[in-house]
């Protein structure tokens, strides 16, 4: 399912930016451990296509989709 | 050794946008379709489900839906659309700077400096594929030639997310086989003569004399003479680069059927300032007006008239429409649409005779007054002015046909 999300990011010096923070929303925060991978992408299975960045959070890997302007989340792997 | 042109088509463009959107239609037959209410309740796109069930592009509703009981009805999303076209040529540039569109969904990429022969081509054809797959989220189908016209055919032999190949050593093989009418620039009409003389095939049409098809055709019948045997040479023009104004219309089916002069005479109205400020924002003036009329049966026609002199003015365009109508309109029924167009267009700055009996100083006047409504209307919006005419009929009059109607024919020669 294809869910909205608040986040937090930070833009580097030549303009390069990554995000830090995802808000859930029911109000958890959580913050991004790394960015293993960043490229062009289309979730099939939440119908959004953009930026797919993937995140280590609490240890697991996520996609976290940056469809100009706002971000979406695909699922996350157990 | 000659170009490597690809020709990338987006796979049942509007449907399959909406169905990347909500993946819960998508096991469903879809079609996009306009707005019954508005009486736009046509359909304009189908997914591959619903093209099993022969839902065709263009038929009404109720129609698909006898057709298709199951079938799934939604709104178009323009935005949409011309998003994915950008993100589609975004992704063509990282491999060629003449990527041309043809429409929203189609490309023409000339990868000859990319690419040392075909056999790199169709790799790089199938490397752009997946990655328009993966990285956009719907299909392509993509034709490899020499020329733009095989490219095209090749782009329509297999479908979805294929690649299929017209070139030098197959296109005897498997573009001569095709039906005439799948040839670009071969239109009903035309496709109907071709076939009157036994050109049923593009290779009938690739054999016959150049000579009969110039009687029957005139320069067209060469252009087809040309492109049945792969003799296309018109280069794959840049992105941005764009072909001259030849003509400037705008036509619209009316929210109720139209029953009266003064209904044509309202609608007519509307169009012809639109037209008219488009016009202007070209930078023409218009020689020949045309009017095309439908009425409610879908019978239609169209006949035009050459003005004294050159025009942007919305009286002019108004009256020379309305003389068309009269002349020709017998009320048989009511219209169900109205088009009109300006031709024969000369740029504003064109020298042209005046009238020597004293009405120009008057036209001046009422070309400034017309600039300063676009002024206005530029700062404000279209319904900041409106003639206090349009507003006898706000079904039909308070509607903004520069917006909300602009046609986009697509011409493939200039």
């Amino acid at each position: 399912m294809k869910v909205y999300v608040g986040v937090e990011t930070y833009t580097d010096e030549v303009g390069h930016t990554l995000p830090r923070v995802v808000h859930w929303t029911d109000g958890r925060r959580f913050e991004i451990q790394k960015v293993l991978d960043e490229r062009r992408a289309a979730s099939l299975k939440a119908g959004g296509n953009g930026v797919r960045y993937t995140c280590l959070i609490n240890g697991q890997t996520a996609f976290l989709f940056f469809e100009d302007p706002r971000w979406f989340v695909d699922a996350v792997k157990n | 050794m000659g170009r490597r042109i690809l020709h990338i088509d987006f796979n049942g463009f509007f449907a399959s946008v909406e169905c990347f959107f909500d993946p819960s239609i998508r096991a469903f037959p879809v079609a996009v379709t306009g707005d019954p209410e508005k009486r736009h309740g046509i359909v304009l796109a189908k997914n591959q489900l619903a093209k099993q069930f022969g839902v065709k592009t263009g038929e009404a509703i109720w129609e698909a839906k006898q057709k298709c009981p199951k079938l799934v009805c939604v709104a178009p999303h323009y935005d949409q659309y011309v998003r994915f076209s950008h993100l589609g040529r975004e992704l063509y540039h990282e491999y060629s700077d003449l990527v041309e569109p043809f429409g929203l969904d189609e490309n023409w990429v000339d990868v000859t400096g990319r690419t040392r022969d075909f056999h790199e081509a169709i790799d790089l054809a199938n490397e752009i594929r997946e990655r328009v797959h993966a990285e956009i989220g719907i299909t392509v189908s993509v034709g490899v030639a020499d020329n733009k016209i095989f490219a095209k055919l090749g782009s329509d032999l297999k479908k979805p997310d294929a690649v299929s190949a017209v070139l030098p050593d197959n296109y005897r093989d498997v573009a001569w086989r095709l039906p005439v009418g799948d040839l670009l620039m071969v239109g009903p009409s035309t496709k109907n003569r071709l076939n009157r003389y036994g050109i049923m095939t593009i290779g009938d049409l690739a054999k016959t004399d150049p000579a009969f098809l110039h009687a029957q055709l005139g320069k067209a019948g060469l252009t087809l003479y040309r492109f049945a045997n792969g003799q296309d040479t018109s280069p794959v023009l840049p992105y941005g680069f764009e072909t001259p104004v030849k003509s400037v219309g705008n036509g619209i089916t009316a929210p109720r059927d139209l029953v009266n002069d003064d209904d044509v005479r309202l609608t007519v109205l509307m169009l012809s300032e639109s037209v008219s400020r488009r016009l202007r924002e070209h930078g023409f003036r218009a020689n020949v007006i045309a009017l095309s009329v439908r009425d409610c049966g879908l019978f239609s026609f169209t006949r035009q008239r050459r003005l004294k002199a050159p025009t942007f003015l919305t009286d002019e365009i108004l009256d020379t429409a309305m003389q068309l109508f009269s002349e020709n309109y017998d009320w048989q029924r009511p219209i169900r649409s109205l088009t009109v167009c300006a031709s024969d267009l000369w740029p504003v700055d064109r020298p042209m005779q005046l009238n020597l009996f004293g009405e120009e100083e008057h036209r001046k006047r009422l070309e400034t007054a017309e600039r300063a409504i676009d002024g206005i209307r530029s700062r404000f919006g279209y319904h900041a002015v409106l003639r206090g005419r349009l507003l006898t009929d706000r079904t039909i009059g308070v509607m903004n046909p520069r917006e909300e109607h602009v046609s986009h024919p697509v011409g493939y020669r200039a």
